[in-house]
């Protein structure tokens, strides 16, 4: 290699490698923080690596942590959070894919509307919703209940999905569905038989994007949950503001990356595919 | 005397509602009672109700001093969902009454009126019912001293400004930080507050409960801000965010010497086995000397489908006006009982002195709401945000008092 | 798949020319498929909003209470220093957040574009703070600039005792601690966009340019840069999007401070809406922000359209 092209390496490494000891850091830093007793929180500094591999800050924070009256940590709403977030990420997933193929493969006099229509909801701020959203989910019935944060979840994520599946049906060819039509299939069919099964790229995308913001979502999980089906976001939220005395960071670090392990075993696992999905369309605006 | 007739009122009260109770209930209680001696005080009304057989649904909120609480309560009455029991105070409780949305207590209120100075009485009544049972009476206008670190610099308690400041010099002088504070709007704003009462509680009333213009934008409210802008000179520098629990325990392990706060913080300096009147001094803050800020920390029970109150509500509430609840959960949240009948022998010196001003300053007119109990959350919120943005800038201490009027004006 | 196009018998029976019945269906099933998505929205999202625009017209404070009050929420919100401030604030933010993310999304994207090694687990790093909520994230940065037990204090430890570093309690530094916090967490995938669209580019016209001796800066300044506008202005959108809605990193972050140097039209609304029984204000300045939001995206998806014709 030519010495101004090692040159030019060593300063690619050098930049890729500075930015992501900068990105790792607050994960660094949560995880050793997560890892030591109170005792050693005290003396070191928070780059200082634990003394022991001491899991007992994670026991607690799933467990045993005060969250309020009640003194089970993270556990039970661990559960509601995966309770809630499948059936809103697999619905929400469904309703844009169909809705994205009608609107990139069907168009029709007014699609572009309906499109750039639903579309808007990806924009409002949620704060803006809540109240109204209550009342209409206490006409329901179903205020403060799994099935009503599922709805919500799922309502407001249609949005961002119909947008990524039209985005990624637009590219393909129109006459796919002219050519199958001749043969006398019809939209469902089609849907079924030819932009379903080219389709798993993208819906990795979507599955991925649905299932974080749905499990790391706060307001909606606080506001329209009840005693019996907090989000487990809400549960973080109570378990860093409860403490007796001294705060445990250490407790308080191992409730955020237990809340925060899901999402991120999803993004190491899912990551790649996700880039993939996206390479595959969905940036063509 | 009237304690035990109390006490009969209230035993009488559980069985009459409580007779009928053949089946537990559910009483879910929507509460931002997390942190320090609170969640214990909580526990142990938890541990009463469930004693008697209801049952105990949690529902704490935390963040926010509240504000998520109040969210979560606001769409769960618009969903026609809204809990059976509240954790509220202040101006709200007669906001909520007003909309019908509260069960009046008098099943349970009977001899309230004797019992409970008419200053608190007052900020539980809606139209001459009672709509909320007070849990215990906090006082504001508390400071806590580091005790050595005062004799080290050879002072005595201040009792005006002035002295303070010359405490704090000494302090800083040699090397410590005086004032422990937390850089939040809270914190901010209860610092304020003891200034505005040091001088005078006539004034105080004017100003902050009033919010009356020509006393928010006077000479004497430039005073204030003066006062307020020494002090912060003798901050640290990483107060930005800080939790008040910890700015207590810069005081608690030595490394400040003063904190103003109520009297939850003395819940910290007990939990980290500090004794009042050898590690630490909890005084009235400068000027304040015969007057007692309160906040009435209480329950308010909520309409279930527009009806009556349930039995589990009424028990509730009567298991919190109870002497027992109320000399327990007072000790554990490091505040006073309410009820004049309770006796406070078995409460520390701190508590104990506020014992006695809470009857003195209720005959003399020293008791007064404290603002987080005396004013609306619009009010407060504007207060907050003048003082806080003062703080943080080096705005001048007129245009703060012209800024502090035209703000609560607006917010009234 | 091996059948993708069915070949089954039952359905060649209609070949040729499709049947009135069929044609009557493929105008009509599109709309029906959309209808409920169409519906939902407009509850959803317009009903629920118009309920919001009407609040801001009434005297509304603790709970919504319908008594007709004019304008004068909008005068109470145009008169109150504090929106004005969070407006403000908005602009502080969203402009260098947008800018960093932007510029080092595609400083890192060029990058990992050069074939080098590790690309893999260097896009897992960049792209990992995306999977954390905005309340975890926002409370880690809030550790790191602590100037106790943060960044101020590790340097200190190493031996820089008069290592400054506290621009969480500065109130004219407090902003950049939330961009900083923003911008690492949409970096990465800016960045992974970004790839994604350099991937696109045609490489024989790279390749092209390589033979005729254009250096590699001047080939992605001339031929690869200009052809990822469409992915610009998506990844415009959405930074802008976000901005808008940044509520919790601030929530968990600064809660507006110092002062309320860190207030954002989001946060105002909330604070004004629930916390302070302010509800028509709350809904007015909610108002205010559909406007924003309007005001902005629309030219901005209307650029996007042309940059996408023009890239076509």
């Amino acid at each position: 290699m030519r010495p101004d092209k090692l040159v030019a390496r060593i300063a690619i490494y050098a930049v890729l490698g500075f930015f992501a000891l900068i990105f790792l850091a607050p994960l660094y830093v949560v995880l050793v923080t997560s890892l030591k007793t109170l005792p050693e929180l005290r003396v070191g500094t928070m780059l200082a690596l634990p003394q022991g591999l001491n899991f007992d800050a994670w026991g607690k924070a799933w467990s045993s942590a005060c969250t309020g009256a009640a003194c089970n940590g993270l556990q039970p709403f661990f559960m509601n959070s995966v309770y809630i977030v499948i059936p809103s990420v697999i619905i929400s997933s469904m309703i844009g894919s169909i809705n994205g193929y009608a609107l990139a493969q069907w168009r029709f006099p007014g699609s572009e509307i309906i499109f750039t229509g639903l579309l808007f909801g990806f924009f409002i701020p949620f704060q803006a919703i809540l109240l109204p959203a209550a009342q209409f989910l206490g006409m329901l019935k179903l205020a403060n209940t799994i099935p009503g944060l599922i709805i919500i979840q799922t309502v407001y994520g249609i949005a961002f999905c119909t947008m990524l599946f039209r985005n990624y049906y637009v590219a393909m060819p129109l006459e796919l569905v002219k050519a199958a039509r001749v043969d006398g299939a019809g939209f469902f069919r089609i849907f079924w038989r030819i932009f379903l099964p080219i389709s798993l790229p993208i819906f990795t995308v979507c599955v991925i994007w649905q299932f974080t913001h749905i499990w790391n979502d706060f307001l909606f999980g606080v506001v329209f949950s009840g005693p019996e089906s907090r989000p487990i976001t809400v549960g973080l939220n109570n378990l860093v503001n409860t403490s007796e005395g001294v705060k445990e960071y250490n407790v308080d670090t191992a409730a955020a990356l237990i809340t925060a392990l899901p999402t991120l075993i999803v993004y190491i696992i899912g990551g790649r595919y996700f880039i993939r999905g996206l390479t595959a369309g969905a940036v063509k605006g | 005397m009237r304690f035990r007739k109390f006490a009969l009122l209230a035993t009488t009260a559980a069985v009459l509602v409580g007779a009928g109770s053949v089946r537990a209930e559910d009483v879910e209680v929507l509460h931002y009672y997390t942190s320090g001696g609170e969640s214990r005080a909580v526990n142990v009304l938890k541990e009463d109700l469930e004693k008697i057989g209801h049952t105990w649904v949690d529902s704490a909120i935390a963040g926010g001093g509240g504000a998520n609480a109040m969210t979560v309560l606001k769409t769960r009455v618009i969903s026609g969902n809204p809990p059976k029991a509240v954790q509220m105070r202040g101006p709200a409780i007669q906001d909520w009454a007003s909309q019908d949305a509260l069960v009046p207590l008098d099943a349970v209120s009977g001899d309230w009126d004797n019992l409970l100075p008419p200053a608190i009485a007052e900020v539980l009544k809606y139209d001459g019912h009672y709509y909320g049972v007070v849990n215990w009476v906090h006082r504001v206008n508390w400071m806590y001293i580091n005790k050595p670190m005062l004799d080290e610099v050879g002072g005595t308690v201040p009792t005006t400004w002035d002295e303070f400041f010359a405490v704090a010099d000494k302090m800083k002088a040699a090397g410590h930080t005086a004032i422990a504070h937390g850089g939040t709007p809270y914190h901010d704003a209860v610092y304020f507050e003891g200034i505005v009462q040091s001088m005078g509680v006539d004034f105080y009333r004017k100003a902050i409960l009033e919010g009356d213009a020509e006393a928010l934008n006077s000479p004497t409210m430039v005073q204030v801000f003066d006062i307020l802008r020494k002090s912060t000179e003798y901050f640290d520098d990483a107060t930005q965010g800080r939790p008040w629990n910890l700015a207590a325990a810069m005081v608690i392990e030595g490394q400040a010497g003063f904190l103003f706060m109520g009297d939850w913080a003395k819940g910290e300096f007990s939990a980290a086995g500090k004794v009042p009147g050898v590690d630490y001094i909890c005084a009235v803050r400068p000027g304040n000397e015969g007057i007692f800020t309160f906040i009435a920390d209480g329950f308010v029970f909520f309409k279930q489908n527009g009806g009556e109150a349930t039995e589990g509500q009424l028990e509730l509430a009567s298991l919190i006006a109870s002497p027992d609840f109320q000399l327990r959960g007072a000790q554990f949240k490091g505040a006073i009982p309410a009820l004049n009948t309770v006796p406070v022998d078995s409460f520390d010196d701190c508590s104990k002195k506020a014992a006695a001003d809470l009857q003195s300053t209720a005959a003399s007119g020293g008791l007064v709401p404290s603002q987080n109990q005396g004013t609306t959350e619009a009010v407060l919120g504007a207060i907050r945000d003048v003082v806080t943005n003062f703080i943080n800038s080096d705005q001048d201490s007129a245009s703060a008092a012209a800024d502090l009027a035209a703000a609560v004006q607006a917010a009234k | 798949m091996a059948d993708t196009i069915p070949a089954d018998a039952g359905l060649r029976k209609g070949l040729a020319r499709p049947s009135r019945a069929s044609v009557w269906a493929d105008k009509w099933i599109p709309l029906v498929v959309l209808s409920p998505s169409v519906v939902i929205s407009l509850i959803f999202v317009y009903g629920f909003l118009a309920a919001t625009a009407v609040l801001s017209f009434t005297n509304s404070t603790l709970m919504p209470r319908y008594v007709g009050a004019g304008f004068q929420r909008y005068i109470d919100l145009f008169s109150n220093s504090v929106w004005w401030t969070s407006v403000a604030n908005l602009f502080w933010f969203s402009v260098p957040f947008i800018v960093l993310s932007l510029g080092l999304g595609l400083l890192l994207a060029i990058l990992m574009d050069q074939r080098i090694r590790a690309e893999g687990a260097l896009r897992a790093i960049y792209l990992y703070p995306l999977a954390l909520s905005q309340i975890v994230a926002g409370t880690a940065w809030q550790w790191l600039f602590n100037p106790e037990y943060g960044i101020q204090n590790t340097v200190r430890a190493l031996g820089f005792t008069s290592f400054e570093f506290n621009w969480l309690n500065d109130s004219r530094m407090a902003m950049a601690c939330v961009v900083i916090a923003a911008v690492w967490q949409c970096t990465g995938f800016v960045a992974a966009l970004f790839l994604a669209g350099l991937r696109g580019v045609d490489e024989e016209v790279i390749k092209a340019g390589m033979v005729d001796g254009a250096s590699m800066p001047v080939i992605y300044r001339r031929i690869v840069l200009p052809a990822m506008w469409p992915v610009f202005f998506s990844v415009l959108l959405l930074l802008t999007h976000q901005a808008i809605k940044t509520f919790d990193l601030v929530v968990a972050m600064t809660a507006g401070g110092p002062g309320t140097s860190t207030w954002l039209p989001s946060y105002f609304m909330y604070n004004f809406s629930f916390e302070r029984g302010r509800m028509g204000v709350g809904a007015a300045s909610a108002v205010m922000i559909l406007v924003m939001v309007v005001a902005i995206l629309i030219p901005m998806m209307y650029l996007e359209k042309r940059a996408q014709k023009n890239a076509s």
